[in-house]
């Protein structure tokens, strides 16, 4: 099935393009989000399905689809990890609210989101020859619902954006086709996942809340695994990205 | 953790001195440990590893692809098995692993493990499938190198060297399960499992969630293998030390090496875990 995603757009009157999306996204859904199944009304649309590279199309820069896609929307979301970590790394309180040990752990996290969202990026770059039409560009963040000076608040967007993440990375990898994108997801993922424990484990270090029911299944000793349309949901439903994007070719 | 103090505990002479008469009782709380995993297991757990002793030593597929789907599912059972039996004797050695964050933590570890290895019995076709092997006897002394059961620094820093050598071996396997999708969406459910045990692990000893560089924090040296290689300087053509980040903290040198995981070979892991494996069913 196809879907289309577009995110809420906060700015009005930016540009004619985006104040036509806030309209057409608030009429036809109401809340900005737009799910379609795939079905016989896309005739109208310009979309080639067989070219599966990113890409703007209607408008809006779509994913794409096959393993660029997929790389597109790691590329995203590892975007947003990095944003959010140098908000944190940056914010005034950063050195008071937290203690030693736990700001070399965000200060950690954030050097290794940065560097995640660079290699994506380069690799994506070398897949694309470069072509810069096909390479997301640089998106767009707002926290508006989320106080930096609160260590809960952060720390628990953390764990949220740590363990979607990590089930993204599980979700997507099935979708991959070339084995040394594989690789790189899996050198990624892992670190990510080693990730969500340490900020769970910041959190809450009993109980064994690293590989809590939520996010690992008790009875298979699985993390869970999302598909990207699920994910991208969830990261709507965050509002932190405020760029439109679709995902027509991701399942 | 006084890591000079943990690294003097494996120079201890005591410690080879007295291997042969501490191996023997640690065969003994062996097979507490075992009687013990049966009663925690879940029944249909327990029938599968019940089963009879025809499969065991079966001899590793000799015409099988070693790249096929299987030998890697196959390879992930036996560092399950290394991994569950270890933190099994480990809970069940008293006084070994002290109440709180850490009994909590190696509790939920060996039941995902369990969880894992049942799971890849299932995907290997359960135990009357020729591809099963049953779980091998495992020497965790390492032939007298290590004491794990009566040092808790010692069990700690095996626990390490074993959830990050699981975490790489996962990651090296998964191009071969590519032609079975569900197959290789397991598996990298699993491999996210044990990156976050991995990191719970190193937190217990005082050490980073994540590998800097190819620095095995303190282990002893026969650790080392499982680090080689985690240094790799360039990702996808980038070189890491150059990267850089408008708008925020210059980057850390060095923090590129921790931000991926490396992938270890089939051969590499075999090496790795063969020290605690005498007649290793994988060759």
């Amino acid at each position: 099935m196809k879907k289309t995603l577009k995110v809420q757009e906060a700015f009005t009157g930016t540009t004619n393009r985006r104040s036509f999306l806030k309209i057409s996204g608030l009429a036809m859904a109401g809340t900005g989000l737009l799910l379609a199944g795939c079905n016989d009304d896309d005739n109208d649309s310009q979309i080639d399905n067989n070219n599966q590279m990113p890409g703007i199309r209607n408008g809006v820069f779509d994913f794409g689809g096959g393993d660029i896609g997929i790389l597109t929307y790691a590329y995203a979301l590892e975007q947003l990890g990095a944003n959010f970590y140098t908000r944190v790394v940056n914010g005034n309180t950063f050195g008071s609210m937290f203690n030693d040990d736990e700001q070399g752990i965000l200060a950690d996290l954030y050097n290794h989101e940065v560097m995640h969202r660079e290699v994506l990026k380069q690799t994506i770059n070398t897949a694309v020859n470069n072509n810069q039409q096909q390479l997301l560009p640089n998106l767009d963040f707002e926290y508006s619902g989320l106080n930096f000076n609160d260590r809960n608040q952060v720390l628990n967007t953390a764990k949220q954006l740590k363990d979607t993440g990590v089930a993204a990375y599980n979700g997507a990898g099935k979708y991959l086709q070339d084995a040394a994108n594989l690789v790189l997801a899996g050198k990624i993922v892992s670190v990510e996942a080693r990730h969500a424990s340490v900020i769970r484990s910041l959190i809450n270090p009993n109980d064994a809340f690293f590989s809590a029911p939520d996010v690992v299944d008790p009875a298979t000793g699985k993390n869970d695994a999302k598909n990207p349309s699920q994910v991208l949901n969830e990261v709507n439903d965050m509002g932190f990205i405020r760029t439109d994007f679709t995902s027509n070719y991701l399942s | 953790m006084n890591i000079i103090k943990f690294i003097e505990s494996f120079t201890d002479d005591t410690t080879y001195t007295q291997g042969a008469s501490r191996r023997q009782s640690l065969n003994q709380i062996g097979n507490l440990g075992k009687k013990s995993i049966f009663a925690a297991l879940p029944t249909g757990l327990l029938t599968l590893l019940l089963v009879p002793e025809k499969s065991q030593g079966a001899p590793a597929l000799t015409t099988a692809d070693t790249n096929s789907p299987t030998e890697a599912l196959r390879l992930a059972l036996l560092l399950e098995y290394l991994d569950s039996e270890f933190y099994q004797t480990g809970l069940d050695t008293n006084g070994l692993i002290p109440a709180g964050r850490d009994r909590d933590s190696f509790t939920k570890i060996v039941n995902n493990e369990y969880g894992h290895i049942n799971t890849l019995v299932q995907a290997l076709g359960g135990t009357n499938n020729s591809n099963y092997f049953e779980r091998p006897e495992f020497d965790y002394t390492a032939g007298g190198l290590f004491d794990p059961f009566n040092n808790y620094d010692q069990f700690l820093a095996l626990s390490q060297s074993f959830e990050d050598t699981g975490v790489r071996a996962y990651k090296g396997q998964s191009p071969n399960l590519l032609s079975q999708p569900d197959l290789l969406q397991a598996a990298l459910q699993i491999h996210a499992a044990e990156s976050r045990q991995a990191a719970e692990v190193r937190r217990l000893r005082g050490a980073k969630g994540w590998i800097q560089g190819n620095n095995r924090d303190g282990l002893p040296a026969q650790a080392q293998p499982v680090y080689n290689g985690e240094d790799a300087g360039t990702q996808a053509g980038v070189n890491l030390g150059q990267v850089t980040n408008a708008g925020g903290p210059a980057i850390r040198a060095g923090a590129g090496t921790e931000a991926f995981d490396e992938p270890l070979t089939r051969q590499q892991v075999l090496s790795i875990a063969g020290m605690f494996i005498p007649n290793n069913p994988l060759g």
